[in-house]
């Protein structure tokens, strides 16, 4: 069986129905473990105290923020290279998990800011870049509702995600292009990560553990899109067929 | 249990941080299982009126219908 095959949105159905439930299983499991390691394994930083907790949330939500921007930006080149219909259905349900994603990065990062920092929140090149991250996860998510057609708003905003996607090297790169109070990347690095064991392998099971989630919610995002298609194309013909058969009444 | 209660100076930032993630991912998840009811829903009212998808009319010898974005033919 050919990927595009899978690829069919009747397929992509009867396949996550059934793949769902243990999705949502392993993704639960990973949390119970990455909250147990976080409260009961994990020692408080030696500068931080026990402030290194709120860590193991945002940082892998700010992961997830970025690689929910890849999802849609690969899904963006499927709309307008392959003109797919899941690819569409793909980075429409991405982007309010993104935005939610993109926001507990920034919440988070401010609760953890104030107590180390001294503030809530500096105009510095991560975070302001991560914030313009999140207005465009909500701009994307507003031109999506503003067309009606959904292939129309698909190309549209398929475009303006790949313009998008230029932010996200920023993201990742402003700590090193400019002056931050933001800490340079201490986990992906090439001498190997600057976080001892102790505190890096609970980071990566929460890491896991989100990964699993934003999979589990974006399958059922999709869907839910398949399913909102369906009904507008059902009541489309539905209102086509009412015209047709009022017509020669009118006639008449 | 020890270790939960004790979060040193800053634990209402921690508590804080953790209790928005959790309203977050749950209101997510809330979201997504109303609206799929909701569409579930629709759709087998549209269903119940005798409306029904391409792939559904074909037994029946109707094949006429709109093409769709997500339609089981493509």
């Amino acid at each position: 069986m050919a990927i595009a095959d899978l690829a069919n949105p009747t397929r992509f159905m009867a396949l996550s129905g059934r793949l769902l439930p243990w999705l949502g299983i392993a993704c639960a499991l990973a949390f119970a473990a990455g909250l147990y390691m976080t409260f009961f394994v994990a020692p408080d930083d030696y500068q931080q105290g026990a402030t290194v907790k709120i860590m193991f949330l945002h940082v892998p939500a700010a992961w997830l923020a970025m690689m929910c921007y890849s999802v849609m930006a690969v899904s963006a080149l499927g709309t307008l290279i392959w003109k797919h219909p899941l690819a569409d259905v793909s980075a429409r349900a991405a982007a309010p998990i993104g935005a939610a994603f993109t926001f507990l990065s920034l919440i988070t990062g401010s609760l953890w800011g104030k107590p180390m920092w001294g503030t809530y929140w500096v105009w510095d090149a991560r975070l302001t870049s991560v914030l313009v991250l999140f207005i465009m996860y909500l701009g994307l998510i507003a031109l999506w509702r503003t067309v009606e057609d959904p292939i129309r708003a698909g190309k549209a905003t398929a475009v303006l995600t790949l313009v998008g996607a230029i932010n996200l090297p920023i993201i990742k790169f402003s700590v090193d292009w400019w002056n931050t109070l933001h800490q340079p990347a201490s986990v992906v690095r090439l001498d190997g990560p600057a976080i001892h064991p102790t505190i890096l392998w609970p980071l990566l099971v929460m890491a896991l553990a989100f990964t699993l989630l934003f999979f589990t919610l974006h399958m059922m995002a999709m869907r839910n899109e398949v399913l909102r298609r369906r009904l507008r194309t059902l009541q489309l013909g539905a209102a086509s067929a009412r015209t047709a058969t009022a017509r020669p009444q009118a006639a008449e | 249990m020890t270790a939960l209660l004790d979060l040193g100076p800053h634990a209402g930032f921690i508590l804080s941080s953790y209790a928005i993630t959790l309203a977050t991912i749950a209101g997510l998840f809330l979201w997504l299982r109303m609206d799929r009811a909701r569409l579930v829903t629709a759709l087998e009212r549209l269903e119940a009126q005798g409306v029904r998808r391409r792939s559904g009319r074909s037994a029946t010898g109707n094949g006429a219908g709109p093409r769709t974005a997500t339609g089981s033919g493509r």
